[in-house]
């Protein structure tokens, strides 16, 4: 979105459901609960929303499907499928739609049971043609090509790949809500089964059932519903591939141009952020989206997460509810750092609550660092 | 329906004759892979083929980790080839873990799920 955008939408409602294992419910019965949580936590009804940006992991048509099992008619809708990262892709056009008059009520929604349907990722998508034959492990396959090329250029080391998932449990240790809060160390991470060198099951995010909902509304009414809103300051999105094979830099991701506009509509730096929720779907990401959204330089990623750096009591929180690494992660995680990026700044996270929040950053990663899409949220300070 | 300007199937014929074309733009004259119906660089749609020279490097690499009832270890990696496209593929005739970003391969047409296919070898010496 471009600055005129600036703080015209608010979220004023966050929720979620079904976090670990949702036995014997479906994906879109988590969905549907998130939703409720949502709407709930905004003092809204089912029947107010009248525009809807969601999409799942196992259909074509997931947006249709979800407007029929909520009982609603939207006369708004978003269902692009952009992976993770779609949610907060839907913060840039919730908002375009809010103001544009197209819709008064946004609800964003997501929900999975893939944990306890399969124990795997779920997808509809199909392997691309070029890359299928050689059976790469998607999606971890990919990212292990990206980390391996970030510690040829680089120097960056497993240790530090290590420490990002330990930084994630610390926070998620604190956190009732997460998936994961057992102890977590290096040497864990390290002498844990190796997957897809050089990235052990430690290295991995979660799978996990779960699901997320935001409910969106216009800035000049936000101030009227029970919760603090948090503003949508700065969004934007860039797609560098769909194929690994087709990365032109494996260390570098389209994270750079999506921060570098989203700080701009925004007139903020990474300096002003105090809570930054990133998508590690793998502890190589943290490592690139830090250095891509310019809170460290390219290259630095690992020295700047190592020992604790990114942890509670570090200098700089990332991922405070712990993260797709040890917190949740149902197949698509991005609508979670949006839910906790609006929680640090509204004062009610469930797990380490820093203080007086009023800057979040969050990114979301879709495909195998395919699609980028960063968003920074402000309180009514901010605006 | 065999089409003989289908880009995928120009592709997939030469490789049933133990060839590998690359696709190149007739306007801007740079090689693309995948083969497609206009040049990702300058959206040219004239598109000729060229007998690939076989030569690359490894640009990154992974072992994809799995028991040895289920088939062991095996290479992924993609290889940048000296015409400047990038593909995915494995290399052969060394241990998965010993394939390394930057090592000079060749290319031959092997199999892979049971149909011929672009892999690669460490390059003798």
């Amino acid at each position: 979105m471009t600055s005129e955008l600036r703080g015209k939408s608010a979220i004023v409602g966050t929720g979620h459901a079904g976090f670990g294992e949702a036995h014997g419910l479906t994906a879109y019965d988590v969905m549907a609960q998130s939703a409720l949580a949502a709407l709930g936590d905004a003092g809204l009804k089912m029947s107010d929303v009248d525009g809807l940006f969601c999409t799942m992991m196992e259909d074509s048509m997931p947006a249709l499907m979800a407007a029929e099992y909520l009982g609603i008619q939207p006369r708004f809708m978003d269902g692009t499928m952009t992976g993770g990262s779609s949610f907060v892709n839907y913060l840039t056009s919730a908002t375009m739609a809010l103001e544009a008059g197209l819709c008064d009520v946004a609800l964003i929604v997501y929900g999975s049971n893939q944990r306890t349907a399969s124990g795997k990722l779920v997808t509809a998508s199909r392997p691309p043609a070029y890359e299928a034959p050689y059976n790469p492990r998607y999606p971890i396959s990919a990212y292990a090509m990206a980390a391996a090329r970030h510690m040829h250029e680089y120097g960056t080391t497993r240790e530090q790949l290590a420490d990002v998932a330990v930084s994630a449990r610390a926070w998620a240790q604190h956190n009732p809500e997460a998936f994961q809060r057992g102890p977590l160390t290096r040497e864990d991470v390290l002498g844990a089964r190796m997957v897809g060198d050089p990235l052990t099951v430690r290295d991995c995010c979660l799978v996990t059932d779960g699901g997320g909902a935001v409910v969106m509304v216009r800035a000049d009414r936000a101030r009227d519903f029970p919760k603090p809103p948090v503003y949508v300051l700065g969004s934007a999105a860039e797609s560098s591939h769909r194929q690994i094979s087709q990365m032109k830099d494996f260390t570098v991701t389209a994270a750079r141009e999506s921060g570098k506009r989203a700080f701009a509509a925004a007139g903020l730096s990474p300096e002003d952020i105090q809570a930054v929720e990133l998508y590690d779907a793998f502890t190589i990401n943290t490592i690139l989206f830090l250095e891509d959204l310019g809170f460290c330089a390219k290259g630095e990623g690992g020295a700047f997460v190592e020992g604790g750096r990114i942890a509670p009591g570090g200098v700089l929180p990332v991922n405070t509810n712990g993260g797709g690494l040890s917190c949740v992660h149902p197949g698509m995680y991005g609508i979670f750092t949006i839910i906790e990026a609006t929680r640090q700044i509204r004062g009610d996270a469930p797990g380490i609550q820093l203080n007086n929040v009023d800057l979040a950053l969050a990114h979301g990663n879709g495909g195998v660092l395919s699609s980028q899409v960063t968003a920074i949220l402000g309180s009514q300070a901010t605006l | 329906m065999p089409n003989a300007t289908a880009p995928d199937q120009i592709f997939q014929r030469a490789l049933a004759n133990s060839e590998i074309l690359l696709p190149k733009c007739d306007d801007c004259g740079a090689f693309h892979f995948f083969p497609r119906v206009l040049c990702p660089h300058c959206h040219g749609a004239a598109i000729s083929w060229e007998r690939a020279s076989g030569n690359g490097r490894v640009h990154t690499t992974t072992v994809v980790r799995q028991k040895p009832e289920r088939g062991g270890d095996y290479n992924v990696c993609v290889i940048e080839l000296d015409e400047g496209v990038r593909m995915m593929s494995r290399v052969e005739g060394i241990a998965p873990a010993d394939v390394v970003i930057d090592m000079p391969v060749t290319a031959f047409v092997g199999e892979a799920e049971g149909a011929p296919a672009v892999l690669f070898k460490p390059v003798e010496g």
